[in-house]
Order: C-alpha cells, then sequence, then structure tokens
C-alpha cells in the first residue's frame, strides 16, 4: 500500500486536494490573533518598503556630500557625491544618446557638449544637419544584401519605406538611437557578467536567482528607483531598460561558455596561451553562435521595453504612441506600434543573419572587390545628399520628401482603424452585454471570491505540497519561502487578486492558443504563418489593446482579461506547434504502422510526446500574463498588486513600494515557474527526450 | 617670468569677460527645460510657453515627464519649470518638494480649477435623470447609470485610488447613496476617457470623475452640484465627507536657479497668466480639431498674440 502510494503521483495529488479542501472549508477568520494566523499571516514585513525608500534616499542625498562651485550663481553648493556619480553617468549615457540620435536626425547638442549654448546661438551654421532617409534606407538594405540575401534587403527596405512614408521617420530614430545604445551597454555588461559567472562558480551561484527575478518582474517597478537614481530622460528610459534587457546576454554567453569543447581549450593552452588570450581568442569566438544569439535576445527585449520607458522620459514611437492613446487616436497609435515591430523585425533579422554567418578565412579577393561595399556606400551617401538638395529646390519651403519627412505628415490610414473601432463599438457593445453580465456574475465573480476566501494555511499546503510531489524536499522549501514573503508583506490579499486574474487569463490562453497550435501544426504553411504572426504580436505593444478593450468592456475585470489574454496567448501557440511539429518522423510513422488513424496518432502519441514542451509554452504563458498586470492596472477596477504598482509611479516615496510590491509578482512568477520547469524536466527524462 | 605675465593677463581678460557678461544679466544660452505630461492641455500649453521663450532668444527643451514626479525632477534641477499645477492634485507633491527646497512658486494663472464627479452634456439634455446636476436627482436613477458588472447599482467611474483615496466612497456613504450607487477605480485618464468616448457613441449615461479645464470642456461636460465644500467638512478633516470639491488654483513652480540663470524670462514666467477659456482653446485644438501638438502650439500663438505678447514687457 504504502509503496504503491509512493509511486502514483495521482494518488498523491488526490490526498493533497482533500486535505486542501478541508482546510479550505473550516478554517475561517477569527478574533483571537494566533488561530487568525492560520486565516491570513500577520504583515511582519510591511515596514520593508519605507525602509527600503529612506535608505535609497539616505545614501542617494545625504550620506557623503562634497561642495561644489558653481559659476553660475558664484557659490558653492553642498552636493551629494553618489548623486555627482549618477548624474555623471547618466551624462554619459545621454550624450552617446544624443550624438546618435543627432547624427541620424539632426541637433544641436551634441555640438553644444564640445562647445557651449553661447556658440551655437551665435553660429547657427554648426549646427548638426542629419542624414537623408535615403542614406539611412540605402546603407541598411546594402547591410541586409550583404549579410544575409535579396530577401532580407527587401525586407529591411520595405520596412524602412513604410515607417518614412507614413511619417514616422523622426521618432524611430529616435527610438533607434535609444536601444542602440541600451543594447550595447547591455551587451558589453552582459558579457562581462556571462565571463565572470564562468569563471566563479560561487558569482554562479549568486546571480542566478537574481536573473530569475529580473527577467519576472515587471519594469514599472523599478522606474521610480530609476528616476531617483539617474534623473529624468532618455538616460533613464535607456538604464531601466538595461535592467530588463541584460539578463539573456549573461545566461547566453555562460551557456557558450560552458558549451565550448575542451579539446579546443587544450589547443590554445598547448599553444601557450595567457588567461586573457585563451577567454578573448580562444573561447569567445568559439562561443560566437550563443553569444550573438544573446545579442539578439538583447535587442529584442530593448524593443519591447520601448512604450514603458517612454514614462521616464524616453523619446521616440513609445512617447508618442502614448500620446496617441491618451486622445484616443487608435489608429495612430496602431501606426506607431506597427513602426516598432518592423523595426523589430528589422533588426531581430540583421543580427540573426549577422550571428549566422560564416567568416570566411580563405577567400582572396582582388581591390575592387574588397573594397566594393565601401564605395557603394559613399555612392548612396552622396547620392542621398544630393537628391536632399534637389527636393529642396522642388519642395522649396514644404517637407522636402527626399530629406525627413516631418512626423505626422506622411500617409496615414488612422481614418480606415478609428472608423473600424467606431463601428465595431456602436455595433456590439449591446450584443455583448447578456455575455458581459454573465462572464460576470457566474464566472470572474465566484473564482475572485474563491481566490478571497482562501486560508494562507491552504495555500501553504497545496503550494508546498505540489511542490513536494512534483520535486521532492527541496521544491517545497523553495516554493514556500517565495510564499512566505508575499504572505508577510501588508499585500497577501492584493496578491490572490493578481493571481485570480492570471489564472483565468492563462486558462482562457492555454485553451484558445493550444486548440489553434494543434490545428496550425497538421500543416507546414499554417504553422510558418502562425509563427510570423506570434514575432509579430509579441513586438507588438499591448497598450494599444487597452483602449478598445475598456470602450467595449467598461473599466472591469473583464476589459482587463480580454487586453491580457492576446499576449498571454503567444507562447501557448508557439509552444504547442513547435512541440507537435518536433516529434519524431520514426515514432509518427511506427504509429501509422500500427495502424492508428490521424485522431488516434494525434491524442496517443503526438500530443502526449510534445506536452512537457507543451508545459514549457503553459509556463511562458504564465509569465506574459504576470508581465500584464501592469495593463491591467492602466484599465484599473482590479485591486491588485498591479494597482500600487502603477501608483507607486507617482508617489515620492514610491521607491520601496514598487520594488517589494514588484518582488511579489516576480515570486509569484518564480513559483509556477520551478514548478512547471521541474515537472518538465522529469517528464522528458521519463519519455527519454532530455 | 613671460609665463606669469601672460597668465595674469589672461586671468583679467577672463575676469572681465566674466564681469561683462554678469553686468547685461542676459539669460544664459543654456535650454529651458519645460515638462510634457499626459494630457493635451499641458502639451499644448509647454509648446505655447515655449515659443515665448523662443521668441525671447532662449533656447528651449521638452522632456517627457510623469504629473507627479515632476516636482522632484524640478528640486533637483532636471526640469526647469512646471506651468500647470494644480491645486487638489499636485499641490501636496509641490508643497513637499518646496519645503525639500529647490523650487518656487512662480505665480498663479487667472484659470481655477475644479476636480468633481459629473456627467456628459447629452445626460443633462436627454434629461436622463431629471434633475441633475443636483446630486439629488441621483437618488431616483441609478439603473440609468448602471453597467454589467455593478450588480445593478450606478456607478461612479473614479479616477485611480492613489489620486484621492476613499474620498467618493466616503461621500457616497454620508450622502446615504451607498447603497444605489458603488465606485470603480479607473487604473489611468486613458481609461475615463475611452469610456466617455464609449458612452457618448450610444448617448448612454455615465457619471465620471473629470476636471475643468480640460478637452471634455468643449463638448459640454457638467458637473455635479454637491453639498459645498467648507473647511473641515472632508472626513480626514472630521466631516462627514457628504461636501463637494473645492475650487482651486491653478499655479506655475520653477527651479530656483531659474530667475538667476534666466532673469527675463523668469520675469516673463512669473507675469504669464492664462485663464479657463484660453487653457480650453489649446486643449480643443488638439482633441477636437485634430492637430498635433507643436502646430496647435504655433497655432495658438499666432492667433493669440495681443494676449501673449504684453507678458513680454
Amino acid at each position: 500500500m504504502t509503496t504503491a502510494f509512493k509511486q502514483n503521483k495521482l494518488l498523491q495529488f488526490g490526498l493533497l486536494l482533500v486535505v486542501f479542501l478541508l482546510l479550505y472549508n473550516f478554517i475561517k477568520p477569527s478574533d483571537d490573533p494566533y488561530l487568525n494566523m492560520l486565516w491570513r499571516l500577520p504583515a511582519l514585513i510591511a515596514w520593508l518598503p519605507q525602509w527600503l525608500t529612506d535608505t535609497i534616499k539616505y545614501i542617494m542625498f545625504d550620506w557623503i556630500s562634497v561642495e561644489i562651485y558653481n559659476p553660475e550663481l558664484e557659490d558653492t553648493e553642498e552636493v551629494s557625491l553618489v548623486k555627482e556619480i549618477t548624474r555623471s553617468l547618466s551624462w554619459f549615457v545621454l550624450f552617446f544618446i544624443q550624438s546618435i540620435r543627432e547624427f541620424l536626425v539632426g541637433g544641436i547638442k551634441t555640438i553644444v557638449t564640445f562647445t557651449s549654448w553661447d556658440f551655437i546661438s551665435d553660429n547657427p551654421w554648426a549646427e548638426l544637419p542629419g542624414l537623408p532617409w535615403t542614406v539611412v534606407f540605402g546603407g541598411a538594405t546594402l547591410l541586409g544584401y550583404n549579410l544575409g540575401s535579396k530577401k532580407l534587403a527587401a525586407l529591411v527596405g520595405i520596412s524602412l519605406a513604410y515607417i518614412s512614408i507614413f511619417g514616422q521617420w523622426e521618432p524611430t530614430m529616435k527610438t533607434i538611437s535609444l536601444v542602440l545604445i541600451a543594447a550595447l551597454i547591455s551587451v558589453i555588461i552582459g558579457l562581462f557578467l556571462g565571463i565572470f559567472a564562468y569563471r566563479s562558480k560561487a558569482f554562479e551561484v549568486l546571480i542566478t536567482p537574481i536573473l530569475g527575478v529580473a527577467q519576472t518582474m515587471p519594469a514599472f517597478s523599478y522606474l521610480v528607483p530609476m528616476i531617483v537614481l539617474f534623473g529624468l530622460g532618455d538616460h533613464a528610459g535607456a538604464l531601466a531598460t538595461v535592467i530588463y534587457a541584460t539578463p539573456p546576454m549573461i545566461r547566453l554567453t555562460l551557456l557558450g561558455l560552458k558549451a565550448v569543447p575542451p579539446e579546443v581549450v587544450e589547443a590554445g593552452l598547448m599553444s601557450g596561451c595567457t588567461r586573457f588570450q585563451l577567454m578573448y581568442g580562444v573561447m569567445l569566438p568559439t562561443a560566437r553562435q550563443n553569444i550573438l544569439i544573446g545579442v539578439n535576445q538583447v535587442i529584442m527585449q530593448c524593443l519591447a521595453m520601448v512604450v514603458i520607458a517612454s514614462l521616464i522620459g524616453a523619446q521616440g514611437l513609445g512617447d508618442d504612441l502614448l500620446k496617441a492613446l491618451n486622445s484616443l487616436r487608435i489608429g495612430k497609435a496602431l501606426e506607431l506600434g506597427i513602426c516598432i515591430v518592423l523595426i523589430a523585425i528589422v533588426l531581430d533579422k540583421l543580427s540573426l543573419a549577422w550571428a549566422n554567418k560564416q567568416t570566411d578565412y580563405f577567400s582572396n579577393l582582388s581591390f575592387s572587390e574588397r573594397h566594393r561595399n565601401k564605395f557603394i556606400l559613399m555612392t548612396i551617401l552622396v547620392g542621398g545628399i544630393i537628391l536632399a538638395m534637389i527636393g529642396k529646390l522642388v519642395f522649396g519651403d514644404g517637407i522636402n520628401y527626399f530629406f525627413i519627412i516631418d512626423t505626422n505628415k506622411g500617409i496615414t490610414t488612422d481614418w480606415f482603424w478609428q472608423a473600424g473601432v467606431d463601428w465595431i463599438i456602436t455595433n456590439w457593445y449591446s450584443s455583448l452585454e447578456a455575455f458581459k453580465v454573465w462572464f460576470w456574475e457566474d464566472v470572474l465573480s465566484p473564482i475572485k471570491n474563491a481566490f478571497l476566501g482562501m486560508p494562507v494555511i491552504a495555500t501553504f499546503t497545496l503550494v508546498a505540497g505540489i511542490g513536494y510531489i512534483i520535486g521532492g524536499l527541496k521544491s517545497a522549501i523553495i516554493v514556500s519561502a517565495y510564499l512566505l514573503f508575499i504572505a508577510l508583506t501588508a499585500w497577501w490579499d492584493r496578491a490572490l487578486i493578481t493571481a485570480y486574474l492570471t489564472t483565468i487569463a492563462v486558462l482562457v490562453a492555454v485553451t484558445f492558443g493550444g486548440v489553434i497550435g494543434i490545428l496550425c501544426a497538421q500543416s507546414t504553411r499554417a504553422t510558418k504563418v502562425l509563427l510570423i504572426i506570434c514575432d509579430t504580436l509579441q513586438t507588438f505593444p499591448s497598450f494599444i489593446y487597452l483602449i478598445p478593450a475598456i470602450m467595449l468592456f467598461n473599466v472591469s475585470n473583464t476589459a482587463v482579461l480580454i487586453a491580457i489574454t492576446p499576449y498571454a496567448m503567444i507562447p501557448a501557440m508557439r509552444y504547442t506547434v513547435e512541440g507537435l511539429r518536433n516529434v519524431s518522423p520514426s515514432l509518427q510513422d511506427a504509429g501509422s504502422m500500427s495502424g492508428v488513424n490521424r485522431m488516434q496518432r494525434l491524442f496517443s502519441i503526438e500530443l502526449p510526446l510534445a506536452f512537457p514542451h507543451i508545459v514549457l509554452g503553459i509556463n511562458q504563458t504564465v509569465m506574459f500574463a504576470l508581465a500584464m498586470v501592469i495593463i491591467g492596472a492602466l484599465i484599473g477596477s482590479t485591486a491588485d498588486l498591479g494597482e500600487l504598482i502603477v501608483g507607486s509611479l507617482s508617489d515620492k516615496d514610491g521607491i520601496g513600494n514598487g520594488l517589494i510590491l514588484g518582488l511579489c509578482v516576480a515570486f509569484i512568477g518564480l513559483i509556477i515557474d520551478h514548478l512547471l520547469n521541474t515537472w518538465a524536466r522529469a517528464r522528458k527524462e521519463a519519455l527519454g527526450l532530455a | 617670468m613671460k609665463l606669469t605675465k601672460l597668465m595674469a593677463t589672461s586671468a583679467l581678460v577672463g575676469a572681465g569677460m566674466l564681469a561683462a557678461s554678469f553686468a547685461s544679466a542676459a539669460d544664459s544660452k543654456k535650454p529651458i527645460v519645460i515638462p510634457t505630461h499626459n494630457w493635451s492641455s499641458q502639451v499644448v500649453m509647454a509648446h505655447v510657453i515655449g515659443g515665448i521663450f523662443e521668441s525671447m532668444g532662449n533656447n528651449v527643451e521638452y522632456v517627457p515627464a510623469d504629473s507627479q514626479g515632476v516636482y522632484e525632477a524640478i528640486r533637483n534641477g532636471d526640469v526647469t519649470i512646471s506651468h500647470e499645477v494644480w491645486q487638489s492634485t499636485f499641490g501636496a507633491s509641490f508643497y513637499n518638494a518646496m519645503e525639500a527646497g529647490g523650487v518656487i512658486d512662480a505665480g498663479t494663472h487667472e484659470a481655477s480649477t475644479l476636480e468633481e464627479m459629473g456627467v456628459p452634456g447629452y445626460v443633462i439634455e436627454m434629461n436622463l435623470c431629471p434633475g441633475l446636476p443636483n446630486w439629488e436627482a441621483l437618488k431616483d436613477c441609478p439603473e440609468v447609470f448602471a453597467t454589467a458588472d455593478s450588480g445593478g447599482k450606478g456607478r461612479w467611474l473614479e479616477g485611480p485610488q492613489s489620486w484621492h483615496g476613499d474620498l467618493m466612497p466616503v461621500r457616497l456613504e454620508a450622502l446615504g447613496l451607498a447603497d444605489k450607487y458603488s465606485v470603480t477605480f479607473a487604473g489611468s485618464a486613458d481609461a475615463i476617457w475611452a469610456e466617455l468616448e464609449s458612452a457618448k457613441k450610444e448617448k448612454r449615461g455615465i457619471i465620471t470623475f473629470n476636471w475643468t479645464p480640460n478637452f471634455t470642456d468643449a463638448d459640454g461636460f457638467v458637473f455635479l452640484e454637491f453639498p459645498e465644500y467648507k473647511e473641515g467638512c472632508r472626513k480626514e478633516d472630521g466631516g462627514d465627507g457628504s461636501c463637494g470639491s473645492p475650487k482651486g488654483w491653478l499655479k506655475k513652480a520653477a527651479n530656483y536657479q531659474f530667475p538667476k540663470t534666466h532673469p527675463a524670462a523668469y520675469k516673463m514666467f512669473s507675469k504669464l497668466s492664462f485663464t479657463t477659456t484660453q487653457i480650453g482653446q489649446m486643449a480643443a485644438l488638439v482633441d477636437i480639431d485634430k492637430l498635433s501638438h507643436e502646430d496647435a502650439a504655433k497655432k495658438w500663438l499666432a492667433d493669440n498674440e495681443a494676449v501673449w505678447k504684453p507678458f513680454t514687457q
């Protein structure tokens, strides 16, 4: 009996469920403070956010102060040293962003840096003019051609032409200048930390959980600390982006270095490499592929942050998009969103092509072949400038279409989308009324109450129990520790609401995403199309769903779920399709030979084999849904963790609140992540897939 | 010997130039940093004020900033001015930053502000709830303002809870409306505008938090009339909380160095004062006429030279 129980996981889960339900039904709030601890734990670390705020402010503003002479006021001022240091860093980052920006679209600040405001006011000719869009267009297309193929060149060219013709050139170039610098900083930091983690096991152990937290924490929660540390502006946006974008670079550098074959290292050592030479001359080049995939990931992460970074002063597409949404210009927001998607696709494909390009060590090229690209580039530059000058003559004082098309003065399809949204709202709002009432009264409201009525002891039993069954005592302790942190803050009830919203979003997303994934996996062409849709949706700013969702479903929990679900569906679709398509053909043939029909093959062979991979997709679905907590909070009516995170943005004591709330969200994610990953790994081993 | 002489001469010349530049008290060529927030009147006014500064020969720069966080930024010198300090929402942040040092009060606009619950104009015109805008009329028509998730009660769409805390739930309770109405907190101003826009299409009843001056003024938004605000009527001041909101001032703030670095610009900024109508015009150019913020500012400046020229003198 006991051995049967030990082996039968289903039985164990059954028992756990019974215990959970008993606890759920018999534990009630109590007046006795000790007995009540079974219902809700006392908020023992409620002081932590305020302490964190005070500490950071003290270090920033009062810790060590120095006297600095201010020539403009002719007076010395007491300034905090730490603040001076962070501000110098900000200045440095901002300088590089501005230089690239002004090189692309023109401006005066780069020149001012080397001279003064007085100089530039007296000498307006010194202003940087900016590059004609045709030059950037031509150069990028040429790059696409050289890295990849004609197809890539066409993709790059069409994307840039779209951006220019639709009058979004300037904001796009502003965004690109920020993304390039943020990505560069992320890559450098990631590379060094990755190398360091490879050399020191202790550092690897230390940094792994930090990476997990950095990747699951909503970016919103560290925006306020960024403002306090670095001040408002593009630099703050860039540095917040760096926090979000560096983790994959560290992971992939570490992975790449670990995968370097020992023979290569030995060959290096035998040739007498020093430690430095071994790393930079032998190991990093060998790990090139993984590292460049890391660079690619960094770029994608940076683009995902475009809109959020604009909340703390980043200029460009994100800022314009938020302003468009603010005046309910959905069509305009959509066009800006498409620009973000386009530069994401262009940078993604270019960086991947670069990663996959093999260096040709053996070719013997003639002089003209070697310098062909430089020559073409010069031609493009000169040609573009001449064209811009002709444009000046042709268009006079109007918009010079051959130079830079002014923002919002290009073609627009704004009216079309606007009309579409109007049509949907006038025609659907009333007919959805019955659904809205049913969905709230019979689905959402009962589930919400069920979550809020859960005694804390029952939650712990359930989560730790699942941990124990899946991964033994170690897992049980890990997940309980995460849960304990949340339970001891003052925000347990809010965390329950976040959990409730996430649960429903994940259920809906997995159901629909799974079905779509299964259907599309039946055909190679449909698979391809679905993967393209996934790529597009992933970089499309989810803020845009917000307004139509509210217009149709009011400020309500239903609207929140409607806005979250499309984004959460992406990984569910992607992993289902990938899992099913990767089932080995020999196994499918074996099934067909045993005489199974198509249905049987899907349900008895393909799905069980793909299931561990699909579970990883569910894991990602949970992460995506949690990342959308903020979008939900911008709609409102939730009273969850996200509402306070958004609130912390406009609170002078928001530093501590934001960070601790962010940790709570991250820990919910890490609990699920730990459980699902542990399960999938064990399952893959059992199926012989690992 | 030669070297010291050279140094002495250059020091003298340098000092002379320095003295000359201070004697004339011209504005520094460093840009004046103007914050832009996420509502249209503020952004247009930023460009209007920026345009006036530029006409006086100053350099100007715009940064997007959070409307509460901006006072901390002014204190630190990252931002130079703020031209829309609303008494009720930003009064506390403004005075806190002033207390901490670094922010100065640069005078008050002629426009007065109000932040209150209200209804779109058509609700009154179509007589959806007879007796409005007097609040007592609400007693008889909660169903007009009900939504799918309000359980048959009328819904008050309040701004985010971080704006006013429990002010509106307390008011509902104190007015004896709590069994007929409930409060839903929107997550952002955008959420309120989306709801208003959606309601307008079908002329649905809706009660929402709003403020003036705002772009909705042009559309005829009507504020409800609650029992008048008196000192101490709010719950945190010892009252029962049944009163409406007070009319408030609209101030201007500046970094403490601004008067010294840009004396002429500061003089203009401290004289500058707009009325509710003027601010409404600026917002309407964007929200109704669909101009871009920059174009709206240019147009307003061109059309209203008589208004702003005197500020510069």
